[in-house]
């Protein structure tokens, strides 16, 4: 059984209910196509599962196969630095065939973020140190490639799709109960 | 027969990791080794278990670390699948005889004939230290490779300092 090593602290995005029973993290690269799968498939799990869950995303950049995951993950700090994290996460998966600095550009304007602040944070490195963080963090605690998920703190292995994870996520909160 | 396991001295192999080169594990003797045995190259998955130690190669370098992958695929397979991944790191081919360094470290499936997902963490004199075998379809992560290097490299840190004493008494 492998668990996760770092707690959910108020760095962590989070969605959600923060005294909900259930807690799904996630460990993801905007340009993996898995994850960009996964995606309509954790939303409908917060659908599904209401003020029971909450949703926790931290950054698994696998950068030498994925050219954008970094820049990617940085541009959403950036909007998570003013408080769009969100939706720029939704975003980014709903556009990932696109990655690169002319959407993270668009995408900010859509925001109304400051896009020339944009573009010197990721120049400057501004998030680097945060996305490195997530991702130590993720090899800590056993992530093994993207998604990786975690629900209370235990590594999710099943299948990656609505009825098998609702179900892992339906027997944890019995259990707890 | 289940996988070797802490203590027993790691079986000695000569294996092509180029197709006009070899690697030997005595040849590394000196620094801790990594010997990861997966079943196949071109695993369906992004981020698949080799894909994942490339990645997180700056933390094997940290413990002077060699990380080696090891499979049944033959040479020409393993340099597909390395460029395609950019993977920085030796890729054994355990090819000819089909998997007999994956039956030393009792690592083979006869039935499948492929190696198990099985770690094996080796120490600078040859010994292993720490020993996993997972699911073979699950990717094991490298929590618990990255713990035992650790571990290593705490003991050479003391011994460092014990030498040390010895000098500075001396």
């Amino acid at each position: 059984m492998t668990k996760l090593k770092t707690s959910i602290t108020q760095h962590d995005h989070v969605q959600g209910n923060k005294d909900a029973p259930l807690t799904l993290v996630e460990y993801g690269d905007f340009e993996c196509p898995h994850c960009g799968r996964a995606h309509p498939i954790v939303k409908a799990l917060q659908e599904r599962f209401g003020d029971q869950l909450r949703f926790v995303y931290r950054h698994f950049p696998l950068a030498q196969i994925h050219p954008h995951a970094e820049s990617a993950a940085e541009a959403s700090e950036f909007a998570g630095a003013h408080k769009k994290f969100w939706e720029m996460h939704d975003l980014l998966f709903e556009n990932q065939d696109q990655l690169g600095l002319p959407l993270y550009q668009e995408l900010a304007g859509t925001l109304r973020l400051p896009v020339q602040r944009l573009r010197e944070a990721l120049e400057t490195g501004e998030f680097t140190a945060k996305v490195r963080s997530d991702f130590s963090s993720g090899v800590r605690s056993g992530v093994n490639g993207t998604p990786t998920f975690f629900i209370n703190g235990i590594r999710y292995d099943g299948p990656v799709n609505v009825i098998s994870m609702a179900e892992a996520l339906a027997y944890v909160l019995e259990q707890a109960a | 027969m289940p996988i070797l396991g802490r203590g027993i001295e790691a079986p000695d192999f000569n294996l092509h990791v180029t197709p006009d080169q070899t690697l030997s594990l005595s040849e590394l003797r000196g620094r801790p080794v990594v010997l990861a045995f997966y079943p196949a190259d071109w695993s369906p998955v992004c981020g698949d278990q080799m894909a994942l130690y490339n990645e997180i190669l700056p933390e094997f370098q940290n413990h002077q670390a060699e990380i080696l992958g090891i499979s049944v695929d033959g040479v020409w397979c393993h340099a597909a699948f390395a460029r395609q991944n950019k993977l920085h790191f030796p890729l054994l081919s355990d090819f000819e005889p089909k998997g007999e360094v994956a039956r030393k470290y009792g690592a083979y499936r006869e039935k499948e004939g492929v190696t198990e997902r099985a770690l094996f963490v080796i120490d600078e004199e040859g010994k292993i230290v720490w020993s996993y075998c997972s699911p073979i379809a699950v990717n094991p992560g490298a929590d618990g490779i990255l713990e035992a290097l650790e571990e290593l490299s705490a003991k050479k840190g003391k011994r460092d300092d014990q030498v040390k004493d010895v000098d500075n008494a001396a």
